[in-house]
Formats: C-alpha cells, structure tokens, sequence
C-alpha cells in the first residue's frame, strides 16, 4: 500500500518537475523563435535603400523608411532631453537627501507612473502639447516618450547609487567635503558607468513605443524639417505598415521590425553585459 | 575649520535658526537638497496632471453620459451616443485569456528556474527573459498579424473547434482575428513579467523552509508545491497583477489583431475591440469633441484600472520580499 503510495509521489515528482522545465523551454524558444523569423522575413527585405530612401508611394515598390529613422532619433532626443535629468535628480534624491515619508510616496508614485499604459500617456502628451496648438509635432511625440523615460530613469538611478559603498561617502565627508560635492565629485562619479546604462536601457525601452506616438507625433511620409511638424518613427512605420493590405509595404514592415529589433536588442545585451562585467569588478 | 561643522549639520538632526541655514546655505547642501527635491516633486506633479488632464477633459463626455457610459453597448460617432461597455468586455476577456494561459506557463518556468535549474543556467535564462520583456510590442503585433492570425485561422481555431466545439466559446466563424488572438498574444507579452518577478520572489524564500520540508522526507517536488510556493504565494500574486495591469493595458499588438469590431459576443472567436485598442484606432479620426471626450474617458478608466492594479500589485510584492527577509 504505501508502496504504491511513495511510487505514486515519485513519479508525481518526476512528471511535475519535468513540466516546469518544459515550460522554461517553451518560452525561451519563443525568444529564439521571434528572433529567427523577424531575421528570416526582415533580411529578405532590408537593403541599402531602406536606410537612404523615402518611402515610395503604393504600388511601387522599393523606397525605405530614412525619414522614420531620422524621425525616430528626433523623437529619441527630445525624450532624453527631458527625462534624463529628471530622472536623474530625483534618482539623486531618493538615494542622498530622501527622507522617509517623502521618499516612500515619490518611490511608489514613480513604480506606478511607470505601470500607466503608453496609450494614456499618449492622450496626456496630446492634451498638453497638440490640442493647444491643434497640430502633430515632433515636440508632443518626444514629451510624451520623455515622460516615459523618467520613472525608468529614477529607479536604476537610485539603486546604482545605493551600490556606492558608504565608505567612499564617509572618506569624502572626513576629508571636509560638504554633502553635495560629496555627491558631485565622489558618489556620482564611482556609479557613472551604472546609471549610464539605466539611462541607455530607458531610451531603448522608449524607442520601441509606438502608441504615445500615434496622436502626438502622428506620422509623416516626407522629411520632417524642424521639430514642429508630424514625424515619422520606425514604430508608427511598422504599424501602418503592417496592417495595410499591400504585400510591398509588409516587406518594409519586417525590414522596419527587424532594424529596431536589433536596435533594442544591441542596447539591452550590450549594456547588460557592460554593466555584469562593471559589477564584477566592482563586486569586492 | 567650519567646514567640518557643516558636515556635522548635515549628518545630524537640522539645527534650527537662520544662522545655522545660512551657513549651510554657503556650503550649498540645501541647495542641492532643494534642487533634486524639486525634482523628485515633479514625478508626483507630472502624475497627478495626468490624472487632471484626463478628468478635466473627458468632463463632456462625463456630464452627457454619467454612470451609464459603462453599462451601454452603443458606440456609434455618427448618432454621438457613446457606451463603454463592449470595450470593457473585450479588454476583461482578452486579459483572462492570456492570464489563462500565461500563468501556469509562467510560474511553472519560474519554479524550475528558482528552484530546479543550477544558479548559473537560471540566470543566463532570466536574462534571455528580461530581452523577451525588452521586444517592442509593435513587433509582437507584427508576428501576431503574420504568424499567430493564420495559425489560428488554419490550425488553432479548428482544433478548438472540433475538440471544444460544443462550449459557447469556441462556436461561430474564425476569422483569425479575435478575442483568442488577441489573449495568445497578450499571454506571450506577459510571461516574461510573470517570471521574472515570481522567480525573484522564489528565490528570497529562506533556504531552510525547503531543507526542513526535504529533510521530513518530502519529495523535491512536495517540497516546492507545499512549502516554497505557498510561502511566496503573496508575491506571486503580486506578479501575476503586474502582468494583468500589463495585459489591460497593452495597446499596440492587440490593436493588430483584435480585429477591431464593436461587439459583445460569448465566442472568443469573434473580433472585438478592448479600451486600448479602441482608443489607438479612433482618437486621431475622432472628429466633434463629445466623440474625443469620450475616448478620453476610455482613457480615464484604463489608467484607474491600471493603477489600482499596479498599486496593489507592488503591496504584495514587498511585503512578500520583507517576510523573506525577516525569516
């Protein structure tokens, strides 16, 4: 009896936990199985072209997107522009100064501003900077990725500056720096590399946006001179693109898919590594 | 030297009097203090206008509708009568569908990366994990509408039919676009949020729950499904809210292949549209401003939806995470 019991829990184990390690599999495979396709479908289609063209109007084929890459770096560098340094202040703040109430809410406020849905941050972005002055811009997208860019911003900021061992502090102290060169000239420079890499993976996680931008920097078939007209960007490219019904324009949209794929990819494993490697070094 | 006082005040409780301010003014420790202070400030300010914003106007559509805005099933710009109802809906079933699948596939992932697979090997997959969470849901939407909508028009969609054709679910035409796609797709997007949260909550679970629950001769398996997991149960909760205030939310990939249609239907076969997608796909056409106004109360719902979600989901999380540390 309780043979067939212990034999009933042995394979119960066995089956259990051979499920959970298929399960680990099915999904990294999904990883490998996006990456092989958008390289498969966006290599046949990516050329010189692609990168130096216009787009071609319907029914001829060839033409690139050269206006959304620039479009989408426009709209990048606003973004940085405006969440960066807010980031990084208030990331000063919660790590240095904080007290404690204070610092709770802004944490949670921040944790909570980064779960809003891109969408709404998009209506909010339209609010403000389209219906006052009642047309697209370049300007409304990159306010409305920048706002996105903060709550990311803040949260790797603080934690790299936590990292900062308190001795470093303490010997900047004993040496009679006052608390803020303390932070200037000892804190923020020992966390540089770490926060720069927060900064990075904020704006490749903003790159690939596509719905703040749909109403705020609309899109844009031509060249988009100065910052307040409609621009292109590779995201609202790819939407467009892939749900219209024309088989030329689903090419580009795998072109398209598969340059800001490997835009985003490169950033996140090229700073992750970085950053494993600064910690290694760091780690003593 | 007074420098070193000034360090002194800094550390200590502030003294009071414009003195002691002043000298610390000179050192400029309150500045700096002021500064970022002001900063971290406008994280609040920059999200309670959202709030502002969004209330102030979607005040027509408000007025005009009140209540019934969220149990009418018209949504019809030409007549201006709006009702959120069928949104609601779509955005409730697509997130149930991909939590349906998600969860099981995510925790069970998250259990042999915590507690089966060796240090090394569970890291390197977190972070293959972390770069699924970093793919652009634009892209998901790319595959969706290329890979996922013919899957289910062709293979999926009839092997439902024929093995669960009798529940109401999974009767009435397949178009491909749908409820189902729309959740699968949702449910991929998800996992990684799930797994990579609930295998940090695991992995915080004190080493001797699972030695004493082993060393009572449970098996390996016991031991995680009756003492790991319901210690960390808090926190997984936390985790799968996060991938539901994810789901809600998530607009782009959805957007592609919902297939974009006014209707409540019980078959998850039927397109439809959630709050997000609704609002991608109509704000720029929406002419006359009760029709924005409205759409910017879709707009309002979600972020309330979303943000009690998220406020929630953070609680759990934490206080998960402090029970481990305390233990």
């Amino acid at each position: 009896m309780s043979g067939v019991r212990l034999m009933w829990r042995k394979s119960l184990n066995v089956l259990m936990l051979t499920l959970t390690g298929v399960a680990a599999l099915v999904v990294v495979s999904v990883l490998f199985m996006i990456l092989g396709y958008l390289l498969w479908n966006g290599g046949k289609s990516l050329n010189l072209g692609f990168f130096t063209q216009l787009p071609k109007p319907v029914g001829e084929t060839g033409g690139g997107m050269a206006n959304a890459i620039v479009g989408s770096l426009k709209l990048l560098a606003l973004a940085a522009l405006l969440g960066l340094p807010i980031g990084l202040m208030a990331g000063v703040y919660l790590a240095e100064f904080g007290g404690k109430t204070f610092s709770f809410v802004t944490r949670y406020t921040t944790d909570l501003l980064n779960g809003v849905p891109s969408i709404v941050i998009g209506i909010f972005a339209y609010t403000l900077a389209v219906l006052p002055v009642k047309h697209f811009s370049a300007f409304a997208g990159g306010f409305a990725l920048g706002i996105m860019v903060i709550p990311i911003t803040v949260r790797s900021t603080e934690e790299f500056l936590r990292a900062v061992p308190g001795n470093l502090r303490e010997g900047a102290m004993a040496l009679g720096a006052s608390k803020w060169r303390t932070i200037a000239t000892v804190v923020l420079p020992a966390a540089k590399g770490g926060i720069i890499t927060g900064m990075l993976l904020a704006l490749a996680r903003v790159a690939g946006e596509t719905a703040p931008l749909l109403f705020t920097a609309f899109n844009n078939r031509y060249w988009s001179p100065g910052w307040g007209q409609p621009t292109a960007s590779l995201p609202v490219m790819i939407y467009t693109y892939a749900v219209a019904p024309y088989d030329d324009w689903h090419r580009q949209a795998w072109a398209a898919g598969l340059v800001l794929l490997a835009l985003v990819l490169v950033a996140n494993v090229g700073t992750r590594l970085a950053l494993s490697r600064g910690g290694a070094a760091r780690g003593v | 030297m007074s420098s070193t006082a000034a360090t002194f005040d800094s550390a200590a409780p502030p003294k009071t009097g414009p003195r002691a301010f002043i000298r610390r003014l000179r050192h400029g420790d309150e500045v700096a203090h002021t500064i970022t202070l002001v900063f971290a400030a406008s994280i609040l300010l920059v999200t309670s206008m959202i709030v502002y914003e969004l209330w102030i106007n979607s005040h027509l559509s408000r007025t005009q509708f009140g209540w019934s805005f969220f149990w009418t099933r018209v949504w019809d710009p030409i007549f201006d009568k709006y009702g959120a109802l069928p949104y609601i809906y779509g955005t409730l079933v697509t997130s149930a569908v991909a939590l349906v699948i998600a969860v099981p596939l995510g925790l069970s992932a998250a259990t042999f990366l915590a507690e089966l697979a060796p240090r090394r090997i569970s890291d390197s997959v977190a972070f293959l994990i972390d770069l699924l969470a970093a793919v652009p849901s634009v892209i998901y939407g790319l595959l969706g509408i290329f890979v996922v909508v013919p899957m289910m028009r062709t293979v999926i969609g009839p092997a439902l039919k024929g093995s669960l054709g009798f529940l109401p679910f999974f009767q009435g035409p397949n178009y491909g676009v749908g409820f189902l796609t729309a959740g699968i797709v949702l449910a991929i997007m998800v996992v990684p949020f799930i797994i990579s949260v609930s295998r940090e909550v695991l992995l915080t679970v004190p080493r001797d729950q699972r030695e004493a629950a082993l060393a009572l001769g449970a098996t390996r398996w016991e031991a995680t499904w009756k003492v790991v997991v319901p210690w960390a149960r808090t926190g997984i909760m936390g985790s799968v809210f996060l991938a539901l205030a994810r789901a809600l939310g998530e607009t782009m990939a959805v957007t592609m292949v919902i297939g974009n249609a006014t209707v409540i239907s019980a078959s998850l076969f039927s397109p439809g549209d959630t709050i997000a997608s609704t609002i991608a796909n109509q704000f720029t056409e929406a002419a006359g401003n009760l029709y924005q106004s409205a759409l910017i109360e879709l707009g309002l719902v979600l972020f309330l939806i979303t943000f009690i979600l998220n406020g929630l989901a953070r609680l759990l999380i934490v206080a998960t995470e402090r029970g481990g540390q305390r233990a």
